[in-house]
């Protein structure tokens, strides 16, 4: 039945009681009426005989009161009257029920915010029509980029999807009027927006019918953000030509506003097709096989076929490909997964860390259950005497419970309210967060109904976990027992060596915390290691500019001059040493591999190849304005120019991975996938390029000068000392380059601050182990705290003897917080064990995650001894200044 | 009224069914019925009639309504509904079962004899 009907049903009767009253007033009435009839004719009078009758009836109320419990409607008004009782009850201990409602507001709060990022980023499906057919095209090892004449094929001869679309996320340089800025955009074929189902917010999307061959298509669509923050909400800006890298684009329309995009971490700017490629990226390779220049292949699955089936026919395309183009296509082998979150690129790490928080999350409001339940407990005994005084003047111990579970219950709703407000606004702050500012990241984690009815659902679930400890003791109760013993009594079992269900809740509460405390340890040593590793560059005291020249309408034979002459600008600024020019800057966010192959291959396909390397064009000085050295052999020099042979310097690793070692590498030449012949001349070290948790890659640095590059990163290196000039050299930088040009949208920070996309994943994992880590050593204060201070303030007269009959602070000490802390002891013990196996977790997400570190151990045992410290500390003093005489006194 | 005999928990709604199953009654009147058919064996509160008609009509064995008496008074009349008729039949055979058990196991044995 559900709760409308459930409720309609019981406020019917509630205003039917009154007639039902009525009727059986009217028939005990006629009872009495006829039974008097019968009296009469035995010869008493009328009068008489109705006495009697009434006499006989019995109590009439009490007849009454049974047939309105056949009712049973009385549920409601027995719940109100449980609901005010136990709010008076709790308003009598403000103290108790604050600590209580903080507590789980606190867990509730963290489950609430963990849920909520859990269900932006993995539950809740992509925000586009029919999201659930949606899916992204894997093939290979977990490969989504695709090259453009693959992709048509793909798209022509498979027979599942509706339709295939396809993009390139690159930035542009966008000039509305006169202000040149970087924009983001999704370089898209023409059929996009038809093929995910989208509409226009304002004015008209382009379609496939707009494409005709390369640059024939100057449209674009802006997003709905991007509109407002750079348009105003001008619905006239439909029709308008702007300058796109320098290239004049008509703007059709405006994207709607819930749509972002098919990432869920990337929202674009702009979306414009890709058959401009030349204009926006500034390279041509739509028509190359072999250039696996898509980003990702997506496409709804047609209605009716079943996963299994769309996998099978794209590897028939898969297999046909394979056999007609076998120097370009290998892998073939296709798998599907969701797009949001670049498929299986991202999809387990996220999935692996939320899972993680979730559970982490739980185990505190575990933690938070069992201190409550504990505290609970504790007030069930004080309250023995009032439980037995209820059960002697025959309240029954089932509505006695019932008091309790509402007490219970209130609490947790409480709690869970305010826990869900607090999270709210945490929420909104993160959906508004910029991590990466020269990237257009944006994960909207507001709270929608599912987040708020886990908040629900979790509040009533521990409500009744913590509300459940103290039944035993509640049906135990002996009410003569009790009034027997006498205020000061104790009452049985609580001074026994036997194992009470509260000393468990503490060790599991310990146990927990000692884990949380062991995982944030092992993340925060990870990320200090992190700081310190060997990158293969200097970060400090360096700048880095980035841009791509392409956005001011540099291509081919104008590059070089151009960044040539941005070189020598750089270098005449004071207190610049060295300027060096690198494709993509290593750890930046971004990278380009390559497959290699030995000298004496022939056949170039991709199995064929030696290794999949990381690919670098650097100017001559590079290593030297990075601060990457050179192990053997030579830098690239200007020499190294279009008219030379080709020449590369590689890392360690290449060597040893093509050539066996690195004595070996030098001299030797290895294929590009082009077929181009490479002579290695030098031998670099290596370094971290994509995250800081890899392992060692192969990388090789091509010069620039033989291997255009448009995307440019230029390393400034100061002589030091950069700390107090940074905002002016970069002034200076800025005015230099400027000079050369005015249209080139730039961007300028320092190396530390562009390694904040490399470190986000583990600054997340730092600061969100880190808070859940302090939550857990706060619930684990209060829970031992309550725990000593109850057992001392039980204790008091005991102690007081002891020290009467002379026992020393030490004895004292040992005797009322003995057990406080052999439960932490064990409870530690069993966290740090359990800490240490959880840490593997961490692994993929922390760099060098290892919990067998000396430092994180003896860390975890220092805190955990400090937090006992802190939480014994009031008790023992309490239990020293007990002074015997006044409490014997007292008695 | 000492020779009476104690309702045993339970038989009182049995004794209702009993008693409608000849026709309809109203309350004063079932337990009129009762006596006559026990030969006024059996101690019934008057009052406790009500709460065990209420329950059974509650549990739609028993169907209510208003009408006019001999005596020609306003009464509740009661009678049963087919789901009471089954429910009488069963509830016989379950206490025919029981008191012959109970009346063997109490029945003097051969050895004691």
């Amino acid at each position: 039945m559900n709760i409308l009907s459930t409720l309609s049903h019981r406020l019917a009767s509630f205003f039917h009681r009154s007639q039902i009253r009525e009727e059986m007033d009217e028939e005990l009435g006629s009872h009495i009426a006829h039974r008097a009839d019968d009296l009469e004719r035995g010869g008493i009078s009328r009068a008489e005989a109705e006495r009697r009758a009434r006499i006989e009836l019995g109590g009439r109320e009490k007849y009454k009161e049974q047939m309105h419990a056949t009712l049973g409607g009385n549920f409601t008004a027995i719940a109100v009257q449980d609901v005010r009782f136990a709010v008076r009850v709790l308003g009598k201990s403000a103290g108790f029920t604050i600590a209580a409602v903080l507590t789980l507001a606190l867990a509730i709060g963290a489950n609430a915010v963990v849920f909520a990022v859990l269900n932006a980023l993995i539950l809740r499906p992509l925000n586009v029509p029919d999201s659930g057919s949606l899916y992204t095209l894997e093939h290979g090892a977990k490969d989504q980029s695709t090259s453009y004449p693959d992709y048509l094929d793909l798209r022509e001869r498979n027979r599942s999807f509706e339709d295939l679309t396809a993009y390139i996320m690159a930035p542009v340089g966008l000039d509305t009027g006169n202000n040149p800025s970087q924009a983001w955009t999704y370089e898209v074929t023409g059929n996009y927006f038809d093929a995910l189902h989208i509409q226009p917010y304002l004015g008209r999307f382009f379609h496939s019918a707009d494409e005709h061959g390369p640059n024939s298509a100057p449209y674009l669509v802006i997003g709905y953000a991007f509109w407002h923050t750079h348009f105003q909400d001008d619905r006239g800006v439909v029709g308008r030509v702007v300058q796109l890298n320098k290239h004049p684009f008509t703007i059709l329309g405006v994207a709607p506003p819930e749509f972002h995009g098919t990432l869920l971490f990337f929202s674009p700017d702009l979306w414009v097709p890709m058959v401009d490629q030349e204009q926006v990226q500034g390279l041509r390779v739509l028509n190359d096989r072999g250039q696996r220049e898509i980003y990702m292949v997506l496409g709804h699955v047609k209605p009716g076929m079943t996963e299994a089936q769309a996998i099978a026919d794209l590897n028939s395309v898969g297999a046909y490909l394979e056999k007609t183009y076998p120097k370009d296509d290998a892998y073939m082998t296709f798998s599907l997964s969701r797009p949001s979150l670049a498929g299986d690129l991202l999809g387990p790490g996220v999935k692996g860390f939320m899972a993680g928080m979730m559970l982490l999350s739980a185990l505190i409001l575990l933690a938070a259950c069992a201190n409550l339940g504990s505290l609970f407990a504790a007030r069930a005994a004080d309250r023995s005497r009032e439980v037995a005084l209820r059960l002697a003047l025959g309240s029954s111990r089932k509505r006695i419970l019932r008091g309790v579970f509402t007490e219970a219950v209130l609490i947790s709703l409480a709690g869970g309210a305010v826990g869900l407000l607090g999270s709210v606004f945490l929420l909104r702050a993160l959906s508004t967060w910029k991590p990466a500012p020269q990237f257009p990241i944006f994960v909207p984690v507001n709270p929608d109904a599912k987040v708020y009815l886990v908040a629900l659902l979790l509040a009533l679930a521990s409500g009744f976990l913590f509300g459940a400890v103290p039944v035993r003791q509640i049906l135990r109760t002996n009410p003569y027992e009790v009034v027997k013993a006498g205020s000061t009594g104790m009452v049985a079992g609580h001074t026994g060596r036997r194992v009470t269900l509260r000393d468990l809740l503490l060790v599991v509460q310990i146990a927990i915390c000692a884990v949380l405390v062991t995982s944030s340890l092992v993340a925060v040593r990870g990320l200090v290691r992190s700081m310190h590793s060997n990158f293969g560059f200097e970060p400090q005291d360096a700048l880095v500019v980035d841009t791509t020249l392409s956005m001011a309408g540099y291509n081919g034979d104008r590059v070089i001059p151009m960044q040539r002459s941005m070189i020598d600008a750089l270098k005449t600024i004071p207190g610049v040493k060295s300027v060096g020019l690198v494709s993509q800057i290593p750890l930046g966010g971004g990278g380009w591999t390559e497959n290699v192959f030995r000298d004496q291959t022939r056949d170039l396909r991709p199995s064929n190849a030696a290794a999949k390397v990381q690919e670098f064009r650097i100017s001559p000085e590079y290593f030297h304005a990075a601060g990457t050295s050179l192990l053997q052999g030579r830098a690239l020099s200007w020499q190294d120019d279009k008219n030379a042979p080709p020449v590369a310097v590689i890392n360690q690793m290449f060597a040893r991975r093509v050539f066996g070692s690195a004595g070996n590498a030098l001299g030797k030449s290895y294929k590009m996938e082009d077929g181009t012949r490479v002579q290695v001349v030098g031998i670099a070290e290596e370094g971290k390029y994509y995250q800081l948790t890899e392992d060692p890659k192969p990388a090789m640095f091509l010069s620039f000068l033989q291997m255009p590059t448009n995307s440019t990163a230029l390393v400034v290196r100061t002589d030091g000392d950069m700390g107090r000039d940074e905002a002016q050299l970069a002034t200076a930088i800025r005015s230099a380059l400027r000079n050369l040009d005015d249209s080139l949208p730039l961007n300028i920070q320092t190396w530390t601050q562009g390694l904040d996309i490399a470190m986000f994943p583990s600054h997340v994992a730092t600061v969100a182990l880190g808070v859940l880590g302090m939550m857990g050593a706060m619930l684990s204060i209060t829970g031992i705290f309550g725990m000593a201070a109850y057992s001392v303030s039980k204790r008091m007269r005991e102690l007081g003897i002891r020290m009467a009959l002379g026992a020393q602070r030490r004895e004292v000490l040992g005797a009322a917080l003995g057990r406080a802390v052999k439960l932490l002891a064990i409870g530690s013990a069993a966290g740090l064990v359990l800490g240490i196996l959880a840490s593997r977790v961490l692994a993929f997400i922390v760099y060098q995650a290892t919990p067998r570190d000396p430092l994180v151990l003896g860390g975890v045992v220092l805190a955990m001894a400090l937090l006992g410290l802190l939480a014994t500390w009031i008790p023992a003093q309490r239990a020293l200044r007990v002074n015997p005489l006044i409490l014997l006194r007292e008695e | 009224m000492g020779d009476q005999a104690q309702l045993l928990p339970g038989t009182l709604d049995l004794l209702i069914l009993r008693a409608v199953s000849l026709g309809p009654l109203h309350g004063y009147g079932i337990l009129l019925r009762i006596g006559q058919i026990s030969d006024n064996a059996l101690l019934i509160e008057q009052g406790a009639l009500y709460p065990g008609l209420f329950r059974l009509v509650r549990q739609g064995l028993l169907k209510a309504s208003w009408g006019t008496s001999d005596n020609n008074r306003r009464a509740k009349f009661y009678e049963l509904t087919a789901p009471g008729r089954k429910r009488l039949r069963e509830e016989t055979a379950s206490w025919n079962r029981l008191a012959t058990a109970i009346g063997a196991a109490l029945a003097p044995q051969p050895e004691e004899a």
